[in-house]
């Protein structure tokens, strides 16, 4: 007889013990998904403790402005660690306290003009750094406080659009605060120039270094984000993290196992605000400059998605999201790599679907085939329809692809609907019709994007993000950090 | 003086009286149980204990205190702990930080020590995982070692019930109000509570007042049984008092059935 015990089936060798629940006793073993040697990595990676992460993280960090030198790199490595920051505040009020504030970036608002008026030759103060920070962020944990206190009263949706409202608030008053009875406080929609960068003991931290961006600001943020996270770290594993997550799970029960659940939705609040804060300054500092426009809702969904992409309660979750968004928005803005971004997402999202079968063979040569095809008729009618690149991927590209010289507007806009109506009718068939419906549809995606989407990368963006965020959602709906929860059982 | 005592309490959600002229007394080391029908204001009594539900009028009182007006985790801290007919664990927390979140109350380490981590704050972390533990424990194999970094909702239902006594005693009461512990247990389970329910008395040194519907149970662990109708007390006395009372007979099966007997 052949050793047949299916893996899933593997009964402990002492074997199950009276009075033990062997379900809740193999609830490790089941949470293992892989068999063979990526599960044991993966259980060597769960069991690596958080710290070694941090400092994982810190060095490869540190890293990057040594690996790659260049002023770009370094910039968006800052506005990276900005919105790690970020995502790390909105955390503990969403992932934690399970308060939906939508009026979060305010608070940010509130941190970076705050900055802005105490350093700058807007009203002569130029408070040192060492002064200004730790002022500002309590200035923004006592904002927070105010905003909060409607909390008390309010939960969910409700509180959601009161937080919003406040957001809105805080907007119109940047932008029209160049009158606030007759004074100009905030410099209106044209903002507050010539803020000065961080001083440390009379020793200004310069934000250009020979024409390109000092490194000294990344490092700062990263070193801020280092703080940020442990401290909040042991907030969570302490009394008050835990309270604040039974106020999560359930307000009641929290109150009425001794917890004030109104002060503490306050203190969730206010330490949210504090780290957004905080990161205003340092976004102000670098940049020099304040405008009501760097405060609007896209920064606030654009945040929200980290935290959700992320996993929602996952500190290095949250912290992973904010980098993934942030890099692939950035990778979004060049053509190039966008092209090569969308079209490995096309591949891997076909191989997903079929795995390696026969299908998958027939689908990706029927698509290559179509292609072809429609180049060679379309170049046959008028040579000027399908134009050919010259090098590299996009050249190699333009022989399969058809991109006319000039497009008629009417002509993307209805490729864009007609494609729209076929991805709807691919995810409706079944069988046989989808595999044919297939790849025309696959066609008329990369027509559209190189026609339509491409050339305006503005929106293109965010609508593949908007994508991103829907497929992760469907396949791991607590986040790629999160563990998984429950609502009801 | 009684630990506990209610007098004259009554409460009305608009036209509906839902407790009606109450008055009811726990002893200190007593184990009291409140019965009735479905509707009787059972559930009701503990929310206006707990501070979940203001009274209209009348006054509760714990060892002379009045606790009307006191926000539920005022109430709490100075010694009353329950635990819910629902059950509303904390079920994405694994057990132990269920039982550790109920230590607010008596701990004081803030937000700013816990960031700097001082030997204070850490001290009485350990003391907090200790007491935890020691409630759990007193379970015995039931809530035991691997289960404790597990999530709640991975407990049984009669585990989570046992979760939530033993979350209620970590607010270190001097009274335990359990809503109906044996609901939804088999018989070998309702067994176990009976009996854990008098070792809360005599090793937990808790006085109970317990909600319960299987009259075993309450036979079992009663020193005075309570019953209610309708908000208004009908019977209270000795277990075998108040099941043979007319009106309790009347309020379970019927009008008219107790006179047939």
């Amino acid at each position: 007889m052949t050793d047949s015990t299916p893996r899933d089936l593997h009964i402990p060798a002492e074997g199950p013990a009276v009075g033990q629940d062997e379900w809740v006793a193999r609830h490790t073993e089941r949470r293992l998904v892989r068999g063979g040697r990526l599960g044991v990595v993966e259980q060597r990676l769960r069991a690596a403790p958080w710290w070694a992460w941090l400092v994982l993280f810190a060095a490869a960090a540190s890293l990057i402005p040594v690996v790659e030198s260049s002023g770009y790199v370094r910039r968006v490595g800052f506005d990276t660690v900005i919105f790690m920051l970020l995502a790390l505040g909105l955390n503990v009020v969403v992932g934690w306290g399970g308060l939906l504030d939508l009026g979060y970036i305010a608070f940010y608002g509130v941190g970076a003009y705050t900055y802005a008026i105490f350093d700058s030759d807007k009203f002569g103060m130029h408070l040192p750094t060492i002064v200004a920070v730790p002022a500002i962020t309590i200035v923004g944990a006592l904002v927070g406080l105010l905003v909060g206190l409607p909390s008390r009263r309010l939960s969910g949706d409700y509180l959601a659009i009161v937080t919003l409202f406040f957001l809105e608030l805080f907007e119109t008053v940047a932008t029209n605060g160049n009158q606030i009875f007759g004074h100009d406080i905030t410099g209106g929609a044209n903002g507050i120039l010539g803020v000065d960068p961080l001083s440390f003991f009379g020793h200004q931290l310069a934000v250009q270094h020979n024409g390109i961006f000092a490194v000294s600001y990344y490092y700062v943020a990263v070193a801020l984000f280092l703080v940020v996270f442990v401290a909040l770290r042991f907030v969570n594993l302490s009394r008050v993290g835990r309270a604040w997550r039974s106020l999560r799970e359930d307000p009641l029960a929290a109150e009425v196992m001794g917890m004030p659940v109104n002060w503490l939705k306050l203190t969730a609040f206010a330490t949210g605000a504090a780290v957004a804060a905080l990161t205003g300054t340092l976004a102000t500092a670098l940049s020099a400059s304040v405008f009501p426009l760097n405060f609007s809702p896209v920064v606030l969904i654009t945040v929200y998605a980290m935290v959700i992409l992320g996993g929602s309660g996952s500190q290095a979750g949250v912290a992973l999201g904010a980098v993934l968004v942030n890099v692939l928005l950035q990778l979004l803005q060049n053509p190039d790599q966008a092209r090569v971004l969308f079209y490995l997402l096309v591949v891997v999202g076909v191989i997903t679907a079929f795995r390696w079968s026969r299908t998958l063979a027939v689908v990706s040569a029927a698509t290559v085939a179509l292609g072809f095809a429609v180049h060679a008729v379309v170049s046959s009618i008028d040579k000027t329809w399908a134009t050919i690149g010259h090098s590299g991927f996009s050249g190699v590209l333009s022989h399969w692809v058809v991109v006319p010289g000039a497009l008629a507007p009417w002509v993307g806009q209805v490729s864009y609907g007609v494609l729209i109506a076929a991805a709807l009718a691919v995810t409706q068939l079944r069988g046989v019709p989808r595999l044919v419906a297939l790849p025309p549809t696959i066609y008329l995606a990369a027509f559209v994007w190189e026609n339509v989407m491409l050339p305006n990368p503005g929106p293109t963006r965010y609508i593949v993000l908007g994508l991103l965020l829907i497929v992760l959602m469907i396949a791991r709906p607590n986040g790629l950090l999160g563990e998984r929860r429950v609502e009801i059982v | 003086m009684p630990l506990l005592e209610l007098r004259s309490v009554s409460l009305a959600f608009g036209g509906l009286q839902v407790v009606t002229d109450l008055d009811l007394a726990v002893e200190e080391g007593e184990i009291v149980s409140v019965i009735g029908p479905n509707g009787a204001g059972k559930t009701t009594l503990f929310n206006l204990i707990t501070g979940i539900y203001r009274p209209d009028e009348g006054d509760i009182l714990l060892d002379g205190a009045s606790l009307v007006g006191l926000q539920p985790h005022q109430i709490t801290r100075r010694g009353i702990a329950r635990t819910f007919q629902t059950l509303r664990l904390f079920l994405n927390m694994t057990v132990r930080d269920n039982v550790m979140s109920a230590a607010y109350g008596h701990t004081k380490a803030g937000l700013f020590r816990a960031m700097l981590r001082t030997p204070a704050m850490r001290r009485e972390e350990r003391e907090i995982r200790e007491l935890a533990e020691r409630r759990l424990a007193f379970f015995g194999e039931r809530l035991m070692g691997y289960r404790w970094d597990q999530p709640a909702y991975s407990l049984s239902y009669a585990n989570r019930r046992r979760l939530e006594i033993a979350r209620a005693t970590a607010t270190n009461p001097r009274i335990l109000l359990l809503d109906e512990p044996a609901a939804g247990m088999n018989p070998a389970e309702t067994h176990e509570i009976t009996e854990l329910i008098g070792q809360l008395r005599t090793e937990g040194g808790y006085t109970i007042l317990v909600i319960e519907h299987d009259m075993h149970v309450v036979e079992g662990i009663s020193d005075r049984v309570v019953a209610l109708d309708h908000g208004v007390k009908i019977a209270e006395g000795s277990f075998v008092e108040v099941a043979t009372s007319p009106l309790v007979v009347e309020a379970y099966l019927g009008l008219g059935t107790a006179e047939r007997k």
